[in-house]
């Protein structure tokens, strides 16, 4: 039996008809075509489906999208803002952060998690941190270092 | 204007990719659309005695079901399309539904058809069938000893061929050869684990019997061939279309049942289907890689000369034959057996085995990271044996430079290469002799430090058509391009190449653009699409730069060609007399009178003033078939340290120095070296697809199959030597595949350097802690 959510969506309340058991990402991605939030396993390992809830960076196939009922919503296609690029979506471009690009918009919302709480993080934390985002082409080299890029970017404007 | 060619300029393909603005399969929506799922065996092997469908066909939302027995009169098996000669290749059918007996745990039984995936889900669980269930054989070897389960009545030990290849005379080699070493190695079943797991979205128009499938493919125009003939539809009404691919790594290059099923579902429902795979599914059924048993030996003389390499090899290729799985362990393996040496005598034998598990078939390198990495295995086993450093004995008998191009015994010919100038550069940054002094003073500090050199080669950039005719792949191995130049002078190239993450838009675009002289903005790569892409092979071995971005070249030229001709017509000049520079024709010394590229795109897509006998517009393509396969090559260095009383390995550095000839866009290139070295990192000290011996894949799911993560890494050290490739127009060689194909020797090599001490020369990989913890235990005696 489906239910009415509404959902804060990059800044647009949406409201949709969700069985019990539908999980978010497939919500993502089925019912508001939201389709830049990927799924690449069953098992809650690749992060792939990353968004933020509430502005933490959670991966969406774990969250039954009932349980987002009333909460804030940020995938990729809200970072962009006014038309321009999130600094991590810039970095990404610049430094070859990417590949076949299936695993980049968990990636990007995780980076950004982990930059809004920690501005300068050592390659390790970086390394850390992105752990539960897999990367097949990458070798993860070019991400670590867009991340890197990006928090720079992030803190010069922050001076600024 | 500046050269693109050699400029690593930023992706086209980025700016969809970054905002989650592209499209890939799953992404397609359709009015109407269905979902398909499919029921698959819990068992290994197993007759099949009833299958019952009646309540999923009744079942709220279900809008088909189709079974073995369905489809097994309407659609052709599953075809194996490399028909490798000289063997006693046998290929059972391969029904795309299994309706008397399956053979492997996740072989298709039956197919739902639901309003919601959930809907197909739910139904799923409602069909009734009877297993009698057989015994299971997972290990090539053991498959093919007597009183092994035998999967297909018509193969006998379950041996598929059998495949020899030879050149010089290794018996004699080898009953002279004063030094012999010898060694089982077991190359492991790998996962290939493109982030985007296969997916299908199928439409058929009943008006005018049209098929359009989006599929996950890495060659769209060898899925609309093997679609045509399986549905027994003519090939010009099907259309494939391969949107964005989240990677493939050589499992999006197989036909499968499944995407051709949902061919079927949509002409006979009348909706368009969609099928998903999730990753449980696509460790279950997509293409798995490597999975050979190898008993490899090498003899050569006291002083370091190798005069003999002989192998006998059972290659696992699962359930069924899969596409390309024939030519995998055989041409694009046992061709290669000389590696980066001089070999005159060898011998190989490889048996294709079939075993109740997924079908095996590429996977990034397919075949030659199996060839590099028992060679180089073995010369650090005879350099050990012979008391010599295993880089003088890589020196010694590496190809030189003055041979090139240089015929090895198994009958091929490397088109170029400068090996030693490959390992004395990597040598030279880590800085060998010094590294040697370190590890002493470390060893009696109590820490093993090891250091793993390999100089590989490969053959890629596959490759004249001719060649792939002879030796049974069927299929062309050209690649095509349109060029077409619009009045305004910007240009759209019709590849029929199609790349899932290489970055190919970007760097052919940078072909065309320094051609013309043009912006890159100018140029727009079309591909992926057989409706309006010329006949292509695909993206595989490495091939897509080196073949397709030359036809691309020889397109551009052509239309230069015309536009040259055009200007002197215009320009009442002769021919001879024009030049191209800045972006323009013009009269040698008069540069003020030239026509630039849109000046004559214009000109001659209007067709007012056409020299006489000339047709307008501006328009050429090309099909480019190579004279050769290239080689790139490179020497790569590790250096780890292994834990001995945990036996965890840390690898502290990674050395790469390749050799892919001239890089178009080298940010590129250093992208796919990063990406390829880091696969062979995971097969080297993670990976491992496990089945149990009753068939059961227990490394199922992301959970348990290791592929690498960031924080297992260090930062890769890139490097390059340059050497042109004579076989193309571009001179570049292929780089997809070089990293995975040189790195996972390099880390095993290291480790069992830094092991050495215990008397360790070679441990089978993923050399996981407890793997290598076993190892030491047993060097010192202890329990195993």
């Amino acid at each position: 039996m489906k239910r009415p959510i509404t959902l804060s969506v990059n800044g647009t309340s949406r409201t949709v008809d969700v069985e019990p058991r539908a999980l978010l990402a497939h919500v993502l991605r089925d019912d508001l075509n939201l389709t830049g939030t990927h799924i690449g396993c069953d098992t809650s390992q690749c992060g792939a489906c990353t968004v933020h809830l509430d502005g933490r960076a959670v991966k969406s196939c774990t969250v039954l999208a009932v349980q987002a009922e009333g909460m804030a919503i940020r995938t990729i296609e809200g970072m962009a803002s006014n038309g321009n690029h999130h600094a991590l979506q810039t970095a990404f471009w610049e430094k070859h952060g990417l590949q076949c690009g299936f695993c980049t918009p968990g990636v990007i919302m995780t980076a950004a998690d982990l930059l809004a709480s920690n501005p300068s993080p050592s390659e390790a934390e970086i390394r850390h941190a992105i752990e539960g985002n897999y990367c097949r082409c990458t070798g993860y080299q070019n991400i670590v270092a867009a991340i890197q890029s990006a928090a720079t970017a992030l803190r010069s404007a922050a001076r600024a | 204007m500046a050269t693109l060619f050699g400029s690593g300029i930023k992706r086209r393909e980025d700016p969809r990719l970054i905002t989650g603005t592209g499209l890939f399969t799953d992404d397609v929506k359709l009015p109407g659309l269905t979902y398909a799922v499919f029921l698959r065996s819990p068992y290994a092997h197993a007759k099949i005695t009833k299958i019952d469908v009646s309540a999923a066909k009744s079942a709220p939302c279900v809008v088909a079901v189709f079974t073995g027995a369905d489809v097994k009169d309407k659609l052709i098996p599953v075809p194996c399309a490399w028909n490798i000669p000289g063997s006693d290749l046998k290929i059972p059918a391969h029904p795309l539904l299994a309706y008397d007996k399956v053979r492997y745990a996740g072989d298709g039984v039956a197919l739902v058809i639901g309003e919601t995936r959930a809907a197909a889900r739910d139904a799923i669980d409602l069909i009734d069938v009877d297993y009698e269930p057989l015994k299971a054989v997972v290990d090539p070897e053991k498959a093919t000893q007597a009183g092994a389960p035998l999967l297909h009545d018509e193969v006998a030990n379950n041996i598929a061929f059998t495949w020899v290849v030879s050149g010089g005379d290794a018996e004699a080699a080898f009953r002279d050869a004063p030094v012999t070493v010898s060694q089982r190695i077991v190359q492991q079943r790998l996962l290939p684990t493109a982030m985007e797991c296969r997916a299908a979205v199928a439409s058929y128009n009943q008006g005018t019997g049209q098929l359009t499938l989006w599929s996950t493919s890495q060659n769209p125009h060898i899925h609309r061939f093997l679609c045509s003939v399986m549905l027994q539809m003519p090939e010009h009404k099907v259309r494939v279309i391969s949107p964005d691919v989240g990677g493939g790594f050589g499992g999006k290059i197989a036909v499968y049942a499944d995407e051709v099923l949902a061919c079927y579902a949509a002409k006979m429902t009348g909706r368009p289907v969609k099928w998903t795979e999730d990753r449980s599914e696509n460790y279950k059924v997509t293409t798995h890689g490597r999975d050979h048993v190898q008993y490899v030996e090498m003899c050569g003389t006291k002083d370091g000369t190798i005069t003999g390499l002989r192998t006998r090899v059972y290659a696992g290729l699962g359930a069924y034959a899969s596409t390309a799985a024939p030519g995998v362990p055989t041409i694009l393996h046992g061709l290669m057996y000389s590696g980066a040496y001089m070999i005159p005598n060898i011998h190989g034998t490889v048996y294709g085995v079939y075993t109740t598990t997924a079908p095996v078939d590429a996977y990034r390198g397919a075949g030659r990271p199996e060839a590099t990495y028992l060679i180089e295995r073995l010369v650090d086993l005879f350099s050990r044996e012979i008391g010599l450093d295993v880089v003088d004995v890589r020196r010694k008998n590496l190809i030189p430079k003055a041979k090139m191009p240089y015929t090895v015994a198994t009958g091929i010919t490397y088109d170029s290469g400068d090996y030693h100038t490959a390992l004395d550069k990597a040598l030279g940054i880590v800085n060998y002799k010094q590294f040697r002094q370190d590890q002493v003073k470390a060893r009696q500090h109590g820490k093993f430090l090891g250091i793993g050199v390999v100089s590989y080669t490969e053959i890629c950039g596959l490759g004249p058509s001719q060649v792939a005719g002879a030796v049974g792949f069927g299929g062309g191995l050209y690649e095509s391009a349109i060029v077409r130049v619009y009045p305004t002078g910007v240009v759209r190239v019709y590849s029929g190449t199609r790349p899932h993450g290489q970055g190919l838009e970007t760097t052919f675009a940078q072909i065309v653009a320094d051609e013309f002289g043009i912006p890159i903005e100018n140029v727009e790569i079309v591909a992926g699409d057989t409706e309006s892409t010329p006949q292509g092979w695909g993206t595989y071995g490495s091939r897509s730069t080196a073949v397709g971005g030359s036809a691309i070249k020889l397109a551009a030229l052509k239309v230069k060609e015309k536009a040259k001709k055009l200007a002197a017509h215009l320009l009442e000049a002769n021919e001879a007399d024009l030049e191209w520079k800045d972006g323009k024709f013009s009269v040698k010394g008069s540069p003020q009178q030239g026509k630039s590229f849109a000046d004559l795109a214009l000109m001659a897509n209007v067709g007012w003033n056409m020299p006489a006998g000339m047709e307008p517009a501006l328009e050429a393509s090309s099909f480019f078939d190579p004279t050769n396969f290239v080689f790139p090559f490179g020497t790569h260095i590790s250096i780890v340290e292994v834990e001995p009383d945990t036996g965890e390995v840390r690898l502290l550095r990674y050395v790469a120095v390749d050799d892919c000839g001239p890089h178009i866009n080298p940010m590129i290139v250093e992208g796919q070296i990063h990406g390829g070295i880091v696969q062979g990192i995971g097969e080297a000290l993670y990976e491992r697809a496990v089945y149990s011996d009753d068939g059961q894949l227990v490394t199922g799911t992301l959970m348990d199959y290791a592929i690498p993560r960031a924080s297992q890494l260090p930062q890769i050290e890139s490097h390059y030597t340059y050497t042109p490739s004579p076989v193309n127009p571009l001179g570049v060689k292929g780089i997809g595949e070089a990293g995975t194909i040189g790195s996972a020797a390099c880390i095993v090599s290291a480790v069992c350097d830094a092991l050495a001490s215990f008397g360790i020369k070679h441990i089978d990989k993923p050399l996981t802690p407890s793997r290598v913890w076993a190892a030491i235990q047993q060097a010192k005696g202890g329990v195993r």
